[in-house]
């Protein structure tokens, strides 16, 4: 029996999964002509490598779509082609600083270098598998919600793994890496996502406290001491980070990340005065204490007094978002190999390069929609802890896209952070994989109509939490 | 390859490129149009969101004109309504359920509502505050009749035709 009401339910909302697939073709479609249009410009013939390799990726969208189709038949159809296409064009640059490095190795008579893609190739595939097994494992967000604190504690060990005697390796003087036997990841990926999950879990428990016991101090309601007890964890941590891995990016992500989940937990807008304090406090601190933060700040102040050594890096991407202009010079036709680093932080501005500033913003608005439609998830998700992870993940992809484009491009102090499904790095690309997966659990059950979702002896044995 | 012709794979790229961005952004604006959330359940609401929500859940009740509905009129929530289909509605604190109250005086299962032969049958789920029709706290499965206030914690609801 169908009642009138339950059928027009269903029909106001549509799957729109085939508008996803077009729109995956798409994204494929415009990886394939960027990936011939390097060929055509050094004036080679595209060989069975490159079809290969287009068809693997094709292939790999196809499988991120049925899955999609088959396991959360409700989820938004916007942010799969969006991550897709991201990761495509990260292909296409990291495949064309292939072949750039390839001829001026060439030209210069040194052996070939291994070329890049493959591998990202490879951490592309691991990123898929990943993706279904999260779609296919967790048929429900809220179950998460029971390991909150193990969660949270896995994330610390994760943070902290690379301080390990033996595994943790220093690259460049961030002491970011664990190296088992040869391969090497960057754990604080997943720690992101890991704490986002245990922030949240966190926050639904003690929103209420942190939200409505103030003292009012100057006009500004505080929290009490106690409550602020988590905050100032969060921000020793951030800062232990930086101290002992010496790295800014991740510090500045993790706490950004988490003065704007509470603020969106509890609405208040102390938190954010607070955490900017704090954050202002660390950065000061950070600023006389250590030598690799005064540098970074003061090769962004001024980058041409440091062109040669420290600014290299900086300058030269510098001339090459200038060489780009408008219409960038094409792909296959700059010089982003010039970049020390092109592929991996740098690759923002390699693709600034050949797609000129039309490209570049043509990106941002790509990073914008799949936020945006993270946000729009958190909006329209019932339960509160969904709420917190979609805003908290959407925001890290902000945070991240933000912190590094913004230092790329010289608005901000540089600091070494991956692009999201752009750069060279299994690491970074199986984790925002991982994100997609989870914002789109979630959005799945914030679109799906209400009558399918309450099978009464579900709600019936579910694990209550709250008594 | 000659120079034109590169120039214009390159034009052609960024112009796919920003075909693409469009195409999603239209995709978007029609998801927009559509009601957001079809399923018309209040989300847990904390008091200085409810006057959005009331707006957002307009758009279900005009939609449905005719049908049995579910009408909170009285409570942080009010304004919210909920379509009777042939599916039992959940009411209490807990985040899965269908109305989702976020009220001191409810519990977490407080009541639930489901149809037995073209009625509306409540059942109190062992609350703490009890479900009451009208004046009365009912303690097995009872016909709620259209137009009756049923109160669960400080939130009274109505079956409209």
């Amino acid at each position: 029996m169908t009642t009138p009401a339950l059928d027009s339910t269903i029909r106001r909302q549509p799957t729109r999964r085939n508008v996803e697939l077009l729109l995956l073709v798409f994204a494929w479609g415009i990886g394939l002509l960027g990936t011939l249009q390097v060929g055509w410009a050094i004036g080679r013939e595209p060989d069975t490598g490159l079809w290969v390799t287009s068809g693997v990726v094709g292939l790999l969208a196809l499988v991120t779509h049925l899955i999609v189709r088959f396991r959360a038949p409700y989820a938004d159809p916007i942010m799969l082609p969006v991550a897709t296409l991201l990761t495509i064009l990260g292909l296409v640059m990291i495949y064309r600083i292939d072949v750039a490095a390839a001829r001026r190795a060439e030209l210069n008579g040194n052996p070939l270098p291994t070329p890049d893609v493959y591998s990202q190739l490879t951490w592309f595939t691991v990123a898929v598998i990943l993706f279904c097994a999260v779609l296919i494992l967790l048929r429900d967000h809220r179950v998460l919600q029971r390991y909150t604190y193990t969660l949270g504690l896995l994330g610390l060990v994760l943070l902290v793994l690379p301080l390990a005697p033996v595994i943790g390796t220093t690259v460049n003087g961030a002491t970011l890496w664990i190296r088992i036997g040869g391969l090497s990841f960057q754990p604080a990926e997943m720690a992101k996502i890991l704490l986002t999950i245990f922030f949240a879990g966190y926050l639904v428990e003690k929103r209420d406290s942190l939200a409505l016991v103030r003292t009012k101090v100057l006009g500004l309601g505080l929290p009490r001491l106690k409550d602020l007890g988590p905050l100032v964890v969060a921000w020793l941590v951030s800062l232990g980070v930086l101290i002992f891995e010496r790295d800014l990016g991740t510090s500045l992500l993790f706490f950004g990340l988490f003065v704007a989940m509470l603020y969106i937990a509890t609405q208040r807008r102390s938190w954010l005065v607070i955490g900017g304090v704090l954050f202002l406090g660390g950065a000061v601190l950070a600023y006389y204490l250590f030598g690799h933060v005064r540098l970074r700040v003061m090769v962004w102040l001024d980058p041409w007094t440091y062109a040669t050594d420290e600014g290299y890096q900086i300058v030269q991407s510098l001339f090459g978002l200038a060489n780009g202009g408008i219409l960038g010079a094409g792909i296959g036709q700059g010089f982003p190999n010039l970049v020390p680093f092109a592929n991996t932080d740098f690759i923002v501005a390699a693709l600034g390069e050949e797609l000129g500033v039309t490209g570049l913003i043509a990106l941002l608005l790509l990073y914008a929609i799949l936020i945006e439609r993270g946000l729009r998830t958190a909006i329209s998700v019932r339960d509160p802890f969904g709420q917190l992870i979609a805003a908290g993940l959407s925001i890290t992809l902000a945070l991240q896209v933000f912190v590094i484009v913004g230092g790329v491009t010289r608005l901000i102090p540089l600091t070494g952070l991956t692009t999201p499904f752009l750069s060279y790095g299994g690491s970074s690309l199986i984790a925002n994989w991982i994100i997609v997966a989870l914002l789109l659990r979630i959005s799945d059950r914030a679109r799906r109509p209400a009558a399918t979702t309450i099978a009464p002896d579900e709600a019936l044995t579910q694990v209550v939490r709250r008594v | 390859m000659s120079e034109l012709a590169l120039t214009l794979i390159r034009l052609g790229f960024l112009t796919l490129l920003w075909a693409f961005v469009l195409v999603t952004v239209l995709v978007l604006r029609r998801d927009l149009r559509m009601p957001a959330d079809a399923h018309p359940v209040a989300r847990s609401g904390r008091p200085a969101r409810a006057p959005r929500q009331a707006k957002r859940t307009k758009a279900p009740k005009t939609a449905k004109g005719k049908g049995t509905k579910l009408v909170v009129i009285e409570g942080p929530l009010v304004g919210t309504v909920i379509p009777l289909a042939d599916v039992q509605i959940t009411i209490g604190r807990a985040p899965d359920s269908t109305l989702v109250i976020d009220d001191d005086y409810a519990s977490s299962r407080h009541a639930r509502i489901y149809p037995a032969e073209g009625t509306w049958i409540v059942e109190d789920l062992g609350s703490t505050n009890g479900t009451w029709i009208d004046r009365t706290r009912i303690t097995t499965p009872t016909v709620l009749p259209v137009g009756a206030p049923l109160r669960v914690g400080r939130t009274t609801l109505q079956v409209q035709k």
